[in-house]
């Protein structure tokens, strides 16, 4: 440890930080006594880069060399940039110091590939098997399962990992070998089933042997660049809802291109990144995944693209007049949870709250719905307000956005109720 | 008026409620005896903390109430807020004096109120387990100092407690002068007349550092930047996220 990790260490995170990925949440692990460390349920954020997003785990790289041209990455074969490498036993220092000093919820380790495939994971799985068997780190690791790596190496890397991850990063494969010619979608499905058989025969066997070792208990995550290619918001959530069929998968992140290569003439020529298209389908994925909507309603009536305007939850209720307004106190759960102004909690309680008694716009109110928005799409015990149908869908758009327009920079990921 | 002097502790405010009871007065304002009292202070009682009475108290309060609305009462004693005492001892008063639970009437204002400060308790909490950071020092104690708006390191010791359990460490409230020392053993209260640290920005003092504590200080603070996508920067959300006055203490804001 000296000045030299110094810099290595700057160079690796300039070579990280683009990928999304923060979220340390999903295994809750007490300490194990002589160990260092816990994985509290929620990961905690301990900073925010200025660009406000939330840094839980050290996200770092073993190399930015790399044998790939992949033309969305900054680390690519092509590129002149400085290139650099940390020792196994640089990176297991740095985590646990950090870890010990609270900056850190563990690791995050990622690679560019060097050699080959194999050789790469192999390099990897040193650092977070040391990290748990020397210094019985209890920690959070994720660790990124390098695209063509053997199924043996995967295996060995979820029997650390909390969570492993292979980033799909562009949506169709024609598109895939048009950016990334050394890469293919078997590369990237492979090792994704992979995790996904470690993790049905590892339940098997914690059946069987409760002490068993633990397989990725906090299961796989994948990730898609968004606008570096011209596929629709509807090819990419067909595609998220077809992974989310698989249980072991618990997150897809979308990241907003960011032109790190400007001169390709193959990718699009940015100016700043989709950063609202990017939200809008967080947005969508949350409603696939908590709503019960499902990719196709989303973008239902031809709707291809995600409205950049409005969230996606209104808007489908805009091209669906006939479905309200919704009586809160009839309707089942599923129904309710499409009204805009509504969210999971509030439907909850709606639903456990009207047993006692009729609703009416005081109690939901008071429940935390949203009514500025839901007024127009429900009925209660008291009179309604003017409905979507009286007012007419397109009059509502205009009505619900008006307001909003004044600050166009305001992101939320969360439907605010 | 019937102003209630009291010690500033959960004891000490248990005492009161006892005392409040047993003299069938109410007070109109319950106080730290290190306040300025009001002009017109015509009923000043000074009350003591005494553990038998506040034992009492607290027992008849678990007969009475939730175990939840138990923890909620000694959670949102911890905010700092002149109004709290009263606050919690009319929710206390309601609590006893009700033929039914209090717990979730939200129309009453006192109930509502309560819930709030739980909450804000609680996320204050939260920020200082996100955003101490511990320095070592040469003795191989991980110090780290922190200024929150509420007393809540008592809500936050136990995760510290867990997650560093082979490490002795040394949390101090700076602000209310007073910490927790865990020796690998147990966790312990402590206060220091004089704190070896810079009070603008807790640094503790070089020679007193580990050897390599000052590397790893730097390499946090050089990964930090190197973190931030230029392309993306946002200030607002990035003090939305991370309160200004956590920065004073941050080793990457300095
Ligand atoms: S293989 Fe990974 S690190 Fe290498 S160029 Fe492609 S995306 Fe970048």
């Amino acid at each position: 440890m000296n000045e030299a990790t110094l810099q290595k260490l700057k160079t690796l995170a300039e070579s990280a930080k683009y990928d999304v990925s923060c979220a340390s949440s999903g295994t809750t692990r007490a300490n194990k006594t002589g160990g260092i460390g816990s994985a509290a349920g929620l990961g905690i954020c301990h900073s925010f880069t200025e660009d406000g997003r939330c840094i839980s785990l050290f996200k770092i790289m073993l190399t930015n060399h790399c044998i790939y041209d992949c033309a969305y990455c900054v680390n690519r074969r092509s590129n002149d940039i400085p290139r650099t490498t940390l020792t196994v036993d640089e990176l297991v220092t740095l985590t646990i110091e950090f870890y010990r000093r609270n900056y850190i919820e563990g690791l995050f380790l990622s690679s560019g590939v060097i050699r080959n495939p194999d050789y790469t994971m192999e390099q990897m799985v040193k650092v977070i098997k040391e990290l748990r068997t020397v210094h019985r780190f209890n920690g959070y690791i994720h660790a990124k399962s390098i695209p063509g790596a053997s199924q043996e190496l995967v295996r060995e890397a979820g029997l650390y990992a909390d969570r492993l991850s292979v980033n799909i990063e562009i949506p169709t494969e024609q598109n895939l070998k048009l950016l990334a010619p050394e890469k293919d979608h078997q590369s990237v499905y492979l090792p994704m089933s992979y995790i996904h058989q470690g993790m049905l025969e590892n339940k098997d066997e914690r059946k069987k042997f409760r002490h068993a070792p633990r397989f990725v208990p906090a299961g796989q995550s994948t990730q898609m660049i968004i606008g570096a290619t011209p596929e629709t918001d509807q090819q990419i959530l067909t595609l998220s809802s077809s992974l989310y069929q698989q249980p072991s998968m618990k997150r897809v992140y979308y990241s907003g291109y960011i032109p790190v290569n400007r001169s390709d003439e193959r990718l699009p020529a940015l100016v700043t990144p989709p950063l609202v298209r990017e939200n809008r389908l967080y947005q969508a994925d949350w409603l696939m995944r908590f709503y019960y909507f499902t990719a196709s309603e989303i973008t239902d009536k031809g709707q291809n693209n995600l409205d950049l305007e409005i969230d996606p939850k209104l808007a489908w209720a805009l091209r669906h007049p006939e479905m309200f307004p919704v009586d809160v106190n009839k309707a089942d759960y599923e129904m309710i949870l499409r009204v805009p102004g509504i969210g999971v909690k509030s439907a909850q309680m709606i639903i456990s709250s009207r047993r006692y008694g009729k609703l009416g716009f005081w109690q939901l109110k008071k429940i935390g719905v949203v009514l500025k928005r839901a007024q127009y799409f429900i009925t209660c015990s008291e009179l309604p307000a003017q409905t979507i149908q009286e007012i007419k869908p397109e009059n509502l758009r205009l009505q619900l956005t008006e307001k909003k327009k004044s600050n166009p920079n305001q992101l939320t990921l969360n439907f605010s109720a | 008026m019937n102003i209630f002097l009291y010690d500033a502790s959960f004891e000490g405010f248990l005492t009161v409620v006892f005392e409040s009871y047993r003299l069938k007065i109410v007070p109109d304002t319950i106080v730290e005896e290190a306040e300025v009292l009001p002009l017109f202070s015509d009923n000043v009682l000074h009350i003591s903390a005494d553990e038998q009475k506040a034992q009492r108290v607290w027992k008849g309060l678990k007969k009475k109430l939730s175990p939840a609305a138990c923890s909620m009462i000694s959670v949102v004693f911890l905010a700092d807020d002149p109004s709290i005492p009263m606050l919690l001892f009319r929710y206390i008063r309601k609590a006893i004096d009700a033929p039914k639970s209090i717990e979730t009437n939200f129309g009453d204002s006192d109930v509502l109120e309560a819930a709030k400060w739980y909450k804000k308790v609680g996320r204050e909490a939260e920020r200082v387990r996100q955003f101490v950071r511990f320095q070592k020092t040469e003795d191989d104690i991980f110090f780290a100092p922190v200024a929150p708006l509420h007393n809540v390191l008592p809500l936050a010791v136990e995760h510290f407690a867990d997650r560093f359990s082979d490490q002795k460490w040394l949390v101090y409230d700076t602000r209310r002068k007073y910490g927790f020392f865990y020796d690998l053993q147990t966790t312990v209260e402590v206060t220091f007349d004089h704190l070896q640290i810079n009070p603008r920005i807790g640094k503790i003092n070089p020679d007193m550092m580990a050897e390599d504590e000052s590397l790893f200080q730097q390499m946090w603070k050089a990964y930090f930047k190197s973190m931030t996508i230029k392309e993306r920067i946002n200030p607002k959300l990035h003090r939305q996220n991370m309160p200004r006055r956590f920065w004073r203490y941050l080793t990457e804001k300095h």
